[in-house]
């Protein structure tokens, strides 16, 4: 019987990963499609971005072969897969290296910028959204519905500029723009890439303090935003939770007011809140494109604005097919965390 | 036992108030099992909602033991006097096992025993020991209403507040619940104040019934008035026919009250 029901538990958990596999794959191949075909309709020759436009015509012939853009569209497409598939995105005209090492140098930068973001947004994000939810219109959620509405509606761009013009040109409190004070540049050996961390590695810990202090505002920007969506989607969660009767049973246990609001409610609000912080999470690689360009920031976002602007298309659909593949990430993890923490979608 | 006098609830301020309780008073004795019936908004589940401590806007007075209640309860008073929700969907904790929800409130009283008094009340409610590291939503209505008395029954109360405890339930589930909290109510001497609009479940139920409407008490009857329809109010009345089911004729002649 114990026998039959392992198999039969085996066999559901296989039928999942595979139906799993397929959705990601199914994802995976249509982001492919879509960033060759935008790469193929854009007003831009890739053959005269590698030969220039003085080139002769047998030249140019030489090139276009050579590129395969000789071939009809959809074998383009299968070659194009499959070099992806090997980690291959091309060559960078800006830059002349591959564009697999480009992203690799820069994606760190994103990624630190990104993580605390979302730390500094699930931090603030979170206890308001709760305070909110339990404060029901009171001044606190008023504020907080404020604060949620100027981050949804100010542009990022704009309050990047103006905090660089208050914090750093006015008060002069916080450095500006760049990941490091031009003097500490090029000291600290890159292993991760991650500036914090590398500064530990090496034991720089007065670069560190500088790169902290770099980190500080363009990170409290994005967390701003993130801090935003997250409060309002854990009040309109919890709001949700409170009303349901498990919260009282709680309250007539005498289970105290504190717990039922931070274990029983916000940790079933916490199921819902981990596709929300995954999904920010994804939103903030996205908007780092502007608030890296704002700040120098030298992650992937520059880089993305830097390749589009002259016209480095292996450069651009490289970094979407990233930026792409680790939102689908992120939704994977938030669906596997969905699953590990309620019994009800296991 | 338990001594409710002149208690009243209002909600809101302004344009927006609403007087829901009005001076509600009744008396239950130890052991008796005591009904508060009347239409939805009628104000019923609100006096339990005071009397559990669930909320605290009410002015009047609710005494147990003789001694009054505060707003604020201390965790004592939840130890003698427990709750049964209507909703056996939502009134346990998603994910939390039933072993898990049972222990909680013996930890929180600081019990002890954890594990036999679980067993003990899961076999008290008629659940085996195979339901114990289920989850809410791996049980029937009809399971997880007998675990949800299970929970309230762990801290050996003396009062039980029982807020329609089958409405949600099908008709044949409904019976074997209601069933239940007799024998309980029988082996442990318990004190019932059992809220439900049905007054066939009531009169199955109670010894002695209050009757509600637009938050006061329309009449206190007994068991046996309900069951020879031998009342004074004409609402009373009227809720008695309107319980025995559709009829047209009875509803044209039905009044506003």
């Amino acid at each position: 019987m114990l026998q039959m029901l392992t198999k039969r538990r085996l066999t559901k958990a296989l039928r999942q990963t595979l139906r799993l596999l397929i959705i990601v794959a199914t994802t995976f191949v249509g982001l492919l499609l879509i960033t060759f075909l935008i790469g193929r309709v854009v007003p831009i020759d890739p053959v005269l971005a590698v030969v220039g436009d003085k080139a002769p015509p047998e030249v140019y012939e030489k090139a276009r072969i050579a590129m395969g853009l000789h071939l009809p569209l959809w074998q383009q497409f299968v070659i194009y897969i499959g070099n992806v598939l090997q980690g291959d995105l091309g060559t960078s005209v800006l830059t002349a290296k591959p564009v697999t090492e480009d992203i690799l140098r820069v994606f760190p930068a994103t990624i630190e910028l990104a993580v605390t973001a979302t730390i500094i947004g699930v931090l603030a994000g979170i206890p308001l959204g709760v305070f909110s939810a339990v404060k029901r219109d009171s001044i606190l959620d008023h504020i907080t519905r404020v604060i949620g509405l100027l981050g949804y509606s100010l542009p990022i761009f704009w309050l990047g500029l103006m905090a660089l013009m208050v914090f750093y040109a006015q008060l002069d409190w916080l450095p500006g723009p760049g990941r490091l004070d031009v003097f500490y540049e090029d000291i600290v050996e890159p292993v991760t890439g991650i500036m914090i961390i590398d500064c530990i590695i090496a034991g720089e810990w007065d670069i560190m303090k500088n790169a902290i202090w770099h980190l500080i505002l363009p990170a409290s920007l994005l967390g701003y935003y993130s801090m935003a969506y997250l409060s309002r989607m854990t009040r309109s969660f919890m709001i949700e939770q409170l009303r349901q009767e498990y919260i009282l049973t709680a309250r007539v246990k005498g289970v105290a007011e504190w717990k039922v609001i931070w274990v029983h409610a916000v940790g079933n609000c916490a199921i819902p809140l981990i596709t929300v912080v995954a999904l920010s999470f994804g939103g903030l690689l996205e908007g780092s494109v502007l608030t890296e360009t704002v700040f120098a920031w030298p992650g992937l976002g520059l880089y993305l604005t830097t390749s589009l602007l002259n016209a480095d298309m292996n450069a651009v659909l490289g970094s979407t097919i990233v930026v792409g593949s680790i939102f689908l990430g992120v939704n994977l993890l938030s669906d596997f965390l969905y699953k590990v923490m309620d019994p009800r979608a296991r | 036992m338990l001594k409710v006098d002149n208690l009243n609830v209002v909600f809101g301020h302004g344009a927006d108030k609403n007087h829901a309780v009005k001076e509600v008073s009744f008396l239950v004795n130890r052991g008796e099992s005591f009904g508060l019936v009347g239409e939805s908004g009628s104000g019923k589940s609100t006096v339990l909602n005071c009397i559990s401590g669930l909320l605290s806007n009410w002015y009047g007075s609710i005494e147990v033991d003789g001694a009054p209640l505060s707003h604020k309860r201390p965790i004592s008073f939840y130890h003698k006097v427990q709750m049964v929700f209507q909703d056996p969907y939502g009134s346990l904790h998603p994910r939390h096992t039933i072993d898990a929800t049972l222990k909680e409130p013996i930890a929180i009283h600081k019990l002890g025993d954890a594990n036999q008094r679980v067993e003990r009340v899961l076999s008290e409610v008629g659940l085996g020991p195979q339901f114990r590291f289920r989850y809410p939503h791996q049980l029937s209505g009809g399971q997880r209403q007998r675990v949800a008395v299970a929970r309230a029954l762990i801290l050996e109360p003396e009062i039980v507040l029982l807020d329609e405890p089958t409405s949600a339930l099908d008709v044949s589930i409904q019976a074997e619940v209601l069933n239940l909290l007799q024998e309980i109510r029988r082996e442990r001497s318990l004190t019932y104040v059992l809220v439900s609009h049905d007054l066939a479940v009531v009169s199955h139920m109670c010894d002695t019934i209050s009757v509600m409407n637009q938050g006061e008490t329309v009449e206190i009857i007994n068991r046996e008035q309900l069951q020879t329809g031998e009342l004074k109010e004409s609402y009373t009345r009227q809720l008695l026919v309107a319980s025995r089911g559709y009829d047209r004729q009875a509803i044209d002649q039905f009044q506003d009250f």
